[in-house]
């Protein structure tokens, strides 16, 4: 039970402090960037600059593109602010520099084929008004990602029993089941219910951990942002 | 990628924060504070019976640190530490003495007399002069990280971003207005002990009355001088110096003006001055009455 005792998730950090020096991102940086962005940027795009879901579009994908082919990142220094602050600025100012007749902006790149934008743009029909659309969403996008990093990792290591008692518990839309109905329910003893449960927590810390340090110039912004992500 | 709901997505940031002790001795019963470094929770020791704190970092490495410190320093204005350890998902934690009582800028709100203060500061210098003779410094000094339990005992706390003289620097460790100008950028490798007697200084401002008496005003200043050198050289000295205030004698910091070396005199020998004013009084008398009574 507990598996492989890992401290800390490997840092990726030095991703995006190459990605700053040289200007440009590697594709590795790139692929976790957008993951972890693309959907915060676009909501925050529609409801900060009540942009249509057409322009909000191509404007996430406008500033995604320029993130590679452009030195935005060039500008990035770790010591004056965190690389979600930095982002979320040249968001901002990108759209601002955008006039409405903007030239579609070239697509391309694997990268910006996992925007779903539909699918967000359902999400934004429920969302109440808040102040801070983006980080928000970038808080759950966090954490969508390392569930299903979650999800993978149990399918890859046998433990899928481990995920399901863990998705039925801490995913439930409803009311949650007793520890004791979830044990009837999957035939282990009530023990193993909380063991699992345990674990699987750890294991999403562990998750949410290895996406924040590849989308974190340290360990020093990488701390700030925890308590961002986990703080109330 | 399904939608994560946010009262799933806020179950789920409680859940993975939340740590893990049920492997150790330690039940939490609650959160009593989050800092910069980490959180701390109020527990229950199942095997000695008795609360504790438990302080669970981020950064296993410097809770390790912080642990290895504390057990130097046993002194009545430190709390003490009783166990370190780490969680399964590889945060580390320690265990300290729960300390019952207010933070001292909570405890300032009720607005003690200034010879209270000032008997509360000495005790926090006297901690931290400890601290420093055995060659740790504190780094992030402030009222929010002195704790005033219920008998005016004080207790300095969290000494999570401290280090040993001879450590490496932490980069902007502290908290402004209390941090010193040398702990930030490349003046960090210069940090030595006078950064806390910045933060002392810092300190001593808020306990001050507005407008402040001179010489406390003076020792402040000196205290949280810009340069290190201009500083007092220990809490020891800074310490000894507020005590001649309470003690109303002549301060190293200021030199005192003639009316006012002139008004200490007088508080200072007020017994010798009536007896001779009496002595005068009585002498006039006799002078004056003298031929009257021939």
């Amino acid at each position: 039970m507990g598996g492989p005792h890992r401290p800390f998730p490997t840092t990726r950090h030095s991703l995006i402090v190459s990605a700053a020096s040289a200007g440009t991102m590697a594709r590795e940086a790139l692929d976790d960037v957008v993951a972890v962005y693309w959907k915060p940027a676009y909501k925050h795009v529609r409801i900060q600059w009540r942009r249509s879901n057409e322009e909000a579009k191509d404007l996430v994908q406008g500033f995604f593109t320029a993130l590679i082919e452009q030195q935005i990142l060039a500008g990035f220094d770790p010591s004056k602010a965190r690389f979600r602050t930095y982002l979320k600025g040249c968001l901002d100012h990108f759209v601002m520099k955008q006039d409405e007749r903007a030239n579609r902006l070239k697509r391309g790149g694997g990268a910006i084929a996992i925007c779903d934008f539909e699918a967000a743009e359902r999400e934004i029909a429920g969302t109440p008004s808040v102040e801070d659309v983006f980080l928000r969403e970038w808080q759950r996008q966090m954490f969508a990602l390392a569930l299903e990093d979650l999800r993978a990792y149990c399918e890859t290591i046998g433990k899928t029993l481990q995920y399901a008692i863990f998705a039925a518990y801490d995913l439930a839309e409803a009311e949650r089941p007793s520890y004791a109905e979830l044990a009837a329910q999957h035939g282990v003893p009530v023990t193993n219910v909380t063991n699992y449960l345990a674990w699987a927590r750890r294991e999403l810390r562990r998750m949410v951990l290895l996406r924040l340090s590849s989308v974190t110039s340290g360990d020093s912004e990488c701390m700030a942002e925890q308590r961002v992500l986990f703080g109330k | 990628m399904s939608y994560l709901p946010d009262r799933a997505l806020d179950h789920l940031r409680d859940v993975a924060e939340a740590p893990d002790f049920s492997a150790t001795r330690y039940r939490v019963e609650e959160e009593i504070g989050r800092g910069g470094m980490g959180t701390v929770y109020r527990a229950w020791d199942t095997q000695l019976e008795r609360r504790v704190a438990l302080k669970v970092l981020n950064a296993a490495d410097r809770v390790n640190q912080e642990a290895i410190l504390l057990a130097q320093l046993e002194h009545p204005g430190i709390a003490p530490i009783y166990d370190a350890g780490t969680l399964p998902d590889g945060r580390a934690y320690c265990a300290m003495r729960l300390i019952q009582g207010r933070r001292l800028d909570e405890f300032l709100r009720d607005e003690p007399a200034l010879p209270a203060r000032l008997r509360l500061f000495q005790k926090i210098c006297e901690a931290v002069a400890f601290a420093h003779n055995r060659g740790v410094i504190h780094c992030d000094l402030k009222p929010q990280n002195i704790m005033v339990g219920e008998f005016g005992e004080v207790f300095v706390v969290d000494w999570g971003v401290a280090r040993t003289e001879d450590s490496a620097p932490a980069l902007s460790a502290g908290t402004p207005p209390y941090m010193a100008p040398e702990q930030s950028g490349a003046g960090a490798q210069t940090v030595d002990t006078r950064a806390d007697i910045f933060a002392l200084g810092q300190i001593l401002r808020e306990l001050m009355p507005d407008p402040p008496p001179r010489p406390l005003a003076a020792i402040a200043r000196k205290a949280s001088a810009a340069d290190p050198r201009d500083r007092f050289s220990s809490a020891q000295q800074l310490a000894a110096d507020v005590g001649r205030f309470l003690d109303g004698l002549p301060v190293s910091s200021y030199r005192d003006t003639m009316p006012e070396r002139l008004a200490r005199f007088c508080r200072q020998n007020q017994v010798l001055l009536l007896l001779l004013g009496a002595y005068l009084a009585v002498k006039l008398s006799l002078y004056f009455l003298a031929p009257a009574l021939k």
